[in-house]
């Protein structure tokens, strides 16, 4: 009985029952596949989050997302009068989040690889591109740095799942990706 | 001296004053659950898209105080509870330190009241997570604070009692296995709180103007050493509370000491890396530490809880079996009590928290299926699989053996009592799963409109995430009957239920001496005894592989991360 001592003040010696001998060692096993799935994948996964990070000032990591928009829009998203830009194939994307916008609205192409900057310039924000269903945490004072690689076309929403106040649900970005 | 009374159910010797402080902490703790409870019906119909209930300031407000006051309040209360129960009353013992373990109440029902207050003014609403650099007023955090140094001060009690029932011989041999389970959850306890005040005193000092920066990256790291340690408090509780009503209804005892008492170790050893579960998508951690501390080492506490998973229903069907219910694989089950709340509320524990808790723990706890359901309402699914319709579900089911026992009244609703756990257990299970279907869908958690339409850009979800939104409301209904009616239950029984009248023993109350000759000493080691609930093992495990792979499956299809 659980709730009494055990019967046999020398419980430690008791034999192990057949069924629980075997349910362990599954379980056991199990456990070890769950842990190597994880190196595994990062060896032949097309979908790891790269581990590069930088501390960065808020205003240091706005200047170069602005100059980086500028030098590479192409139009204004609607009128909202946002930025879209279209980097080269290949080359840096930045967005930056801040209350309550991901800033610029970014263009991609299909099959390219891009090196993604994302960083806040205030308070924690949720990065969450749908409806790929990719989230990634984004800290102010730290840009995180990762590989990209649409492989579908269209266009894409960002929207915040990290509360950042009262204007929370209003902030969503957006990916246009282009096929090639 | 210590006063005591006899228990005329059970024949424990209880001391006066563990006896009032565990009623005056359940009853504050069941307080909580209607407060917390009720703000949290308030969430649930404001994200039911049709209803929108709250505005947005008024529905950050109700989510704030819906976190702290159930995951934090109710639960905390209740453990100090149990471990005063499980330490002074199953072993026999006086309660030592009385007037600290009343220092401890104060001071945390101090505490939770000043922090509610906090919220319910408005300037506070900063969610239970509190992540800086947004500032809740200072009295948000100093509540936190003082109810954390009042929990601390319970599980000094219930040490000092431990020590004191050693020393003056209560019991023989080693403590009964439910008070290990319990002393692991203390020991996790007063790693968390202390993990909790490390972040949390900073916090209020730059909150005060003393300090001008908190770190976010540090903030996360250690204050999820509170925020998902506590939730292991609740784990090595619930799952005591298993085996304690595996003994109480059935006589049944472990079938193994060691194998169960050794599974509770791997808690205390493992489950604090799992700060890192809330981590895996966060900048500047590496890969290496990610896989490490988010699989507890090789998911060796996983493992414990799998083990418990086999052990407590196979002790019941040991039990079971020995009484004569050995038809076939599953007679021992059929012939359960499930009419009896103590008895339907703790397995509807044990299978939704293994199903819909366990399973979707490890998936997402994964360093990079994380990535695909990192902050959505996944999350929230999962955690009502673990906490309400685990922990607070074998909270409830143990009440309606505590209060009638320890208070020795009738229950006064026993008919609603028979249909509650199926209420509340199954309306809060189907609301956590319409949370993680909504979740693969990228639904956010934390949100006031996923329709987006105060934003320069919306976005559209497919009506199903909106489907999925409304059947979370119609069940969080459901289950917020079923919470009511148990604490309409409880508090009507404490108040106006009728004495008990002393009654022959029903075998789920026998005095320890006849428990003895009932359970047998271990003679059939070797042979398989369990075979029913092996079965149902492994068709857990089954369930568990699939959903797992199916989830790397649906990783694989989305966009290229590296």
């Amino acid at each position: 009985m659980a709730i009494f001592p055990p019967e046999q003040r020398v419980w430690w010696n008791e034999p192990i029952e057949k069924s629980e001998v075997m349910w362990i060692t599954i379980a056991f096993i199990w456990a070890l596949v769950m842990f190597f799935m994880m190196p595994y994948w990062h060896i032949v996964g097309e979908q790891n989050l790269s581990n590069e990070a930088y501390k960065i000032k808020p205003d240091v990591y706005a200047e170069k997302v602005e100059a980086w928009a500028a030098k590479y829009k192409v139009r204004e998203e609607g009128d909202t009068g946002i930025p879209v830009v279209h980097p080269p194939a290949g080359g840096d994307v930045y967005m930056l989040g801040r209350l309550w916008e991901w800033w610029p609205v970014v263009e991609l192409e299909e099959g390219q690889s891009y090196r993604f900057h994302l960083s806040s310039l205030d308070w924690m924000h949720g990065w969450s591109l749908l409806p790929e269903n990719i989230n990634i945490q984004v800290h102010p004072g730290y840009e995180m740095i990762f590989t990209v690689k649409p492989t579908s076309s269209g266009e894409f929403g960002v929207i915040c799942n990290e509360f950042c106040g009262i204007g929370h649900h209003t902030m969503v970005g957006k990916i246009h990706v282009v096929a090639k | 001296m210590a006063e005591f009374r006899t228990c005329p159910d059970t024949g424990f010797k209880i001391d006066l004053n563990a006896d009032k402080l565990i009623k005056w902490n359940a009853v504050t703790a069941v307080v909580f659950l209607l407060v917390g409870g009720l703000f949290g019906l308030l969430v649930a119909l404001t994200r039911w898209p049709a209803v929108h209930l709250l505005d947005a300031d008024l529905f950050y407000l109700a989510l704030t105080a819906h976190g702290l006051d159930v995951l934090l309040v109710w639960m905390i209360f209740f453990e100090i509870a149990l471990l005063y129960f499980t330490s002074a009353i199953l072993l026999n013992s006086r309660l030592a330190l009385p007037k600290v373990g009343w220092l401890a109440y104060w001071m945390m029902l101090v505490g939770a009241a000043i922090t509610n207050v906090a919220v319910l003014r408005g300037d506070s609403s900063v969610m239970f997570t509190s992540y800086p650099p947004m500032m809740a007023a200072q009295d948000f955090y100093m509540g936190i604070l003082i109810f954390a140094v009042g929990a601390l001060l319970g599980c000094l009690v219930f040490f000092a009692t431990l020590y004191v029932a050693k020393k003056e011989k209560t019991y023989e041999g080693s403590v009964p296995l439910v008070t290990f389970g319990a002393i692991t959850a203390a020991i996790i306890a007063v790693f968390t709180i202390l993990s909790g005040a490390i972040i949390l005193l900073p916090t209020w000092f730059w909150s005060l103007g003393l300090l001008s920066h908190i770190d976010t990256l540090m903030y996360r790291v250690i204050w999820w050493g509170m925020g998902h340690s506590s939730q292991q408090i609740n784990v090595a509780a619930q799952i005591s509370c298993w085996y304690a009503v595996a003994a109480i209804l059935f006589n049944a005892k472990p079938l193994s000491e060691k194998v169960s008492r050794t599974a509770f170790l791997l808690y205390i050893l493992f489950l604090q890396l799992a700060s890192a579960h809330h981590l895996l998508v966060d900048p500047a951690l590496s890969s290496e530490w990610k896989i490490f501390n988010t699989s507890y080492a090789l998911y060796l506490a996983v493992l414990g809880s799998m083990i418990h998973g086999l052990t407590v229903p196979g002790a019941v069907e040991a039990a079971q079996r020995k009484k004569g219910y050995n038809k076939g694989l599953f007679e021992w089950l059929t012939k359960c009590p499930w009419s009896n709340p103590v008895f339907a509320g703790t397995a509807l524990s044990v299978v939704l928290f293994g199903f819909l808790g366990g399973i979707s723990g490890v998936m997402m706890g994964t360093e990079q299926l994380n990535l695909i359901t990192h902050n959505t309402i996944y999350v929230p699914g999962h955690f009502h699989g673990t906490v309400v319709v685990g922990s607070t579900l074998a909270f409830m089911a143990i009440s309606y053996w505590i209060v009638p026992t320890l208070w020795q009244k009738e229950l006064v609703f026993p008919g609603l009592a028979k249909w509650q756990p199926y209420l509340f257990g199954i309306g809060m299970g189907l609301a956590a799963t319409f949370m993680m279907g909504a979740g693969t869908l990228g639904v956010p958690r934390r949100h006031w409109d996923m329709t987006f339409a105060d934003a320069a850009m919306g976005y559209d979800f497919p009506a199903a995430a909106n489907l999925m939104m409304g059947l979370n409301g119609v069940a969080a209904v459901m289950g917020s009957l079923g919470a009511l009616i148990f604490i309409l239950n409880m508090v009507g029984t404490i108040l106006w239920g009728k004495a008990k009248v002393p009654a022959p023993a029903a075998p789920a109350e026998e005095a320890p001496a006849a428990v003895a000759s009932a359970a047998t000493s271990h003679g059939s080691a070797g042979t398989m005894e369990v075979p029913g609930t092996f079965v149902l093992a492994l068709i857990f495990l089954v369930s568990f592989v699939l959903y797992y792979f199916v989830n790397w499956k649906y990783l694989s299809s989305v966009w290229g991360l590296s």
